[in-house]
């Protein structure tokens, strides 16, 4: 090859962009989203309104004492964060539908999984700051105590918003180019996450008791994740280029 | 010449390729139709349904590289659904397609650009941000290349405005720049002309006539064949899913069909006999 003809083709090379990075793209996605939200704000404001909606019916439905508020309020506060959750994860996939984005997205080079992990990380953010500002008001409606060990509570937290936001992405994204995707989604995704929110409001449960050990169900938590995420990943690609 | 400033601004003015200082600087041309493709696109007897409806009905055809076609009929002709089923956004439902060579099409992700009817791009943000995202799925990080493709479509970088407070014609010229923003040597544009002004028109036809003429191979579908008839090498003409004319240039009775009171599909005499796989497509 000469020099002219090596030259050439270098900037040839330049000239039509190379392969990126799937972590560059995916940190890009993320600060896409969380540019996109600040902006809109359209996940936090219905996420927000909805589960405070829930913490006041709840805290006007019952009346409990302080030992039966320890014994419900993992329930509660976990049903609420997943009902808000879903309201949030419809929003994700729906900015991307719209000015058929998605389509920018499927004919480029980018890996399909870097823009998954972006969503689901976007979730996760979302998500965390509404259970930040959720948790306090549960404290404060249902006069809860922690018996248990508090950190603990931290890696349940952590974990089981990793379960709903994983699987939620997931099935938000196959559930987006049908008809009636808001019903779709919760049928789909509720009874994928039974074993996770059975195991989020046990350990919660437990904690907040103090009657029993919730490593059990730390572990069960931390297995349902691993395998949602792999799963997700694996799969994201036939979602993405499905018509 | 080494203008650095290539825009759309005047309709005299050379338009050069972004990030090129050169017009016609040989690094930065494709050198289309490399070592094994001889061809820019290969069909063989595609077809696409839509449930019961056939809106593809067993197309067959190769495109040379170098050269600006057109795709002209009436709605529902078929020329978006073949362009989407090239790009690879639909897969066809029979036959096979080559793009560059290849008959996978993510393979050679990074040599083609399409411009869909939907702009593309995210409301929110503002054209830059749009082009930086956008580029960034090709590899690329420069922010003076977004830039540049900017200026390239005759807007300016500098606007803060989100894409959402644009007019339509302005959407159109910066889903224009996110197509061409890494430099593909295949561009597939749908409907680029619709909303936009005639002089913007006129101007972005010039920018695709220098594309051409640096090697690249552009597919054009629109119903305004009179504004990219200058540049047009080629015209395609597409009647109910089928591939039923080719002509070099474009002929004057299909430049403005309406004048003639045909819409151009039925102008357009027959010129290709009924593809393999069109009865069966049809029932």
């Amino acid at each position: 090859m000469t020099t002219e003809a090596m030259s050439t083709k270098a900037t040839r090379t330049e000239a039509i962009g190379t392969a990126p990075g799937f972590w560059s793209i995916a940190r890009r996605s993320l600060v896409k989203d969380l540019r996109l939200e600040w902006r809109s704000k359209d996940a936090i404001n219905s996420m927000l309104f909805f589960a405070l909606l829930v913490v006041v019916i709840f805290s006007f439905g019952f009346d409990p004492t302080a030992e039966e508020s320890r014994k419900i309020a993992g329930g509660l506060l976990w049903v609420a964060i997943l009902f808000a959750t879903v309201v949030a994860l419809g929003q994700t996939w729906t900015r991307e539908l719209r000015n058929q984005v998605l389509d920018a997205y499927r004919l480029s080079p980018a890996p399909p999984q870097a823009l998954f992990l972006a969503k689901a990380v976007g979730n996760f953010i979302f998500v965390s700051i509404l259970e930040v500002l959720m948790v306090p008001l549960f404290v404060v409606f249902y006069n809860l105590r922690s018996v248990g060990p508090l950190w603990q509570l931290l890696v349940v937290g952590l974990l089981a918003t990793w379960a709903l936001v994983v699987n939620g992405t997931f099935f938000a994204a196959l559930s987006i180019r049908t008809r009636s995707r808001e019903i779709m989604l919760p049928l789909i995704l509720f009874p994928i996450s039974i074993p996770a929110l059975l195991a989020m409001v046990d350990a919660t449960t437990s904690i907040l008791t103090g009657d029993n050990s919730p490593i059990f169900w730390i572990r069960l938590l931390a297995v349902y994740d691993l395998v949602f995420t792999a799963v997700s990943l694996i799969l994201f690609e036939v979602v993405l280029s499905a018509e | 010449m080494n203008d650095p400033t290539p825009n759309l601004g005047s309709a005299n003015s050379p338009v050069n390729w972004p990030g090129s200082s050169s017009a016609n600087s040989a690094g930065d041309s494709p050198t289309a139709g490399e070592a094994g493709e001889n061809t820019a696109v290969s069909l063989r007897d595609v077809v696409r349904h839509f449930g019961r409806f056939a809106a593809l009905r067993g197309i067959t055809a190769d495109f040379a590289p170098g050269r600006l076609y057109v795709l002209l009929g009436e709605n529902g002709a078929g020329k978006s659904t073949l362009l989407r089923v090239i790009a690879g956004l639909l897969a066809p439902s029979r036959g096979s397609v080559r793009v560059l060579g290849s008959p996978d099409i993510r393979s050679v992700a990074t040599r083609f650009g399409y411009m869909g009817h939907a702009p593309l791009l995210y409301d929110e943000m503002s054209a830059i941000e749009n082009l930086e995202y956008f580029a960034a799925l090709y590899g690329i990080t420069e922010r003076a290349r977004c830039e540049q493709a900017i200026r390239t479509v005759g807007l300016e970088p500098a606007l803060q405005r989100r894409v959402g407070q644009y007019s339509q014609g302005m959407r159109q010229r910066i889903s224009l720049a996110r197509a061409i923003v890494h430099r593909p040597e295949l561009l597939f544009l749908d409907e680029p002309f619709s909303n936009v002004d005639v002089r913007s028109a006129r101007q972005m036809t010039q920018l695709l006539g220098h594309m051409r003429d640096q090697g690249r191979t552009i597919f054009v579908v629109t119903h305004q064949a009179a504004i990219v008839e200058p540049v047009a090498d080629e015209c395609i003409v597409l009647d109910q899913g089928r591939l039923v004319a080719r002509e070099q240039g474009i002929p004057a009775r299909l430049l403005n069909p309406y004048l003639a009171g045909e819409p151009a599909a039925k102008v357009a005499a027959p010129q290709i006999e009924a593809q393999p796989g069109e009865r069966e497509a049809e029932s």
